[in-house]
């Protein structure tokens, strides 16, 4: 990676803020929530040029994709009456000049601390290379999420489980009336989801010695799976099958770690003759888990439409799209 | 000026946007988008500092990488369950803000 600050680079931090201000400035929340995911893709530029390949790959699918996708589906679901605001939503009024005053605070105390900083700072490159012939793969990246801190790896995959358990116990209301089925959306679905299937395996598959690894991989799962939900709405209420996969890369994960410590190693520390393999099974658990994850959080505990009439009328047109 | 230092302050300016939206908005949905333009530069700023490390074969520093990637997907996962949180409170309530932004409210009806 070169060091060296590139017209590219002003442009794109330039572009990044004013993206970043109007997607919290607009008045109008749709346009809001469009900038923010054009935002979250210049991010991943961004993630590029500073030598952070996983990051970008992880923030095009989540941060971009995903929470776009999220944040667009609750507006439409809450209509109208929720997507109204204020013209002017963050105009500097008399009560919120306190606010200001004590993030400008807050700003130049982190300037002053960055500036601060030696330009140049070994940080843990050394022993994060070092030890990565004994930790069963040669992507360091990989390396720090799946062995050096396999513990927050592990708890990280407890979080998503958790949140995805919060949006079940909240998420009771009613779906949206299900659109007529697109035909270009099922064509798009037929196309695009086995190319998601070949490259979320191969993501997973590379993430070894070269940028992908689970969560990536799981994203674009995930993302496959919002589609198929957006063209053939699906039903992932937290059902005894559902719950078992949410449960299943957790499981595998803390399975290996107490297995590695029963046999002598301690808590998630792999023998690094075996690491490889051990690595690939609880990536391969956990991609499925957060794949099922990430469409569950979107697709939320929608309990079919109450009126019998219109739930058989939504189940012939689904017959009726189906190829 | 290096890459880290403009990224860096780039984060710098996203973190204090994000802040002051997500204290200051009144829309809860808004308030979400400010905690995540937070969160961004949050990471912009650990990847940016982590690009100070690289070495002769130009590696980055991979441990704050591998903490923006851990940050990314929780980030995601808590604002699926606020949003989740924030639909269920405008189903209740018919308001998209908080009890106490809601008393000088010119849109969406009070309870």
């Amino acid at each position: 990676m070169t060091a060296e600050v590139q017209v590219f680079d002003a442009v794109l931090a330039v572009l990044l803020l004013w993206l970043g201000w109007r997607a919290l400035a607009s008045a109008d929340l749709f346009k809001a929530v469009v900038q923010f995911i054009v935002f979250g893709l210049l991010l991943s530029l961004t993630w590029v040029r500073l030598g952070a390949p996983d990051v970008a790959l992880a923030e095009a699918a989540i941060g971009a994709g995903l929470a776009g996708a999220l944040l667009l589906d609750t507006l439409a679901r809450m209509g109208p009456s929720g997507a109204a605001d204020e013209a002017r939503p963050l105009a500097l009024t008399p009560a919120r000049v306190g606010i200001a005053l004590a993030v400008i605070g807050l700003a130049v105390l982190l300037v002053a601390s960055v500036l601060a900083l030696p330009a140049r700072w070994p940080g843990l490159v050394e022993p994060a290379l070092q030890q990565l012939s004994a930790s069963g793969v040669s992507n360091p990246v990989t390396a720090t999420l799946l062995n050096y801190r396999a513990w927050d790896t592990l708890l990280e995959i407890g979080v998503l489980m958790l949140a995805v358990l919060g949006v079940w116990i909240l998420d009771a209301e009613p779906a949206l009336p299900r659109p007529a089925p697109d035909p270009m959306l099922g064509l798009l679905l037929r196309v695009l989801l086995p190319l998601t299937v070949i490259v979320a395996g191969y993501l997973l598959w590379v993430g070894a010695h070269a940028p992908g690894g689970a969560f990536q991989g799981g994203a674009l799962l995930a993302a496959g799976g919002v589609l198929w939900h957006l063209a053939r709405p699906l039903s992932l209420g937290p059902s005894r099958a559902v719950r078992a996969v949410v449960v299943f890369g957790f499981a595998v994960f803390l399975a290996v770690g107490v297995a590695a410590a029963l046999l002598g190693g301690g808590l998630l520390t792999f023998p690094p003759e075996h690491a490889g393999a051990i690595i690939l099974v609880i990536e391969a658990a956990a991609m499925l888990s957060i794949a099922l994850i990430m469409v569950a959080l979107f697709v939320g505990r929608q309990r079919p439409a109450t009126d019998p009439q219109a739930a058989d009328t939504t189940g012939t047109q689904d017959t009726g799209a189906a190829p | 000026m290096s890459l880290a230092l403009l990224y860096g302050l780039a984060g710098i300016a996203l973190v204090a946007m994000g802040l002051y939206a997500a204290l200051a908005a009144r829309h809860v949905l808004r308030r979400l988008l400010g905690l995540n333009v937070l969160g961004s530069g949050v990471f912009m700023m650990l990847v940016a500092l982590a690009s100070r490390a690289s070495d002769s074969a130009g590696r980055p520093d991979p441990v704050p990488h591998a903490m923006v990637l851990t940050g990314i997907v929780v980030a995601v996962s808590a604002t699926a369950l606020a949003l989740a949180l924030l639909r269920r409170m405008h189903a209740h309530d018919g308001s998209p803000r908080l009890p106490e932004d809601r008393d000088d409210a010119s849109d969406g009806p009070s309870p």
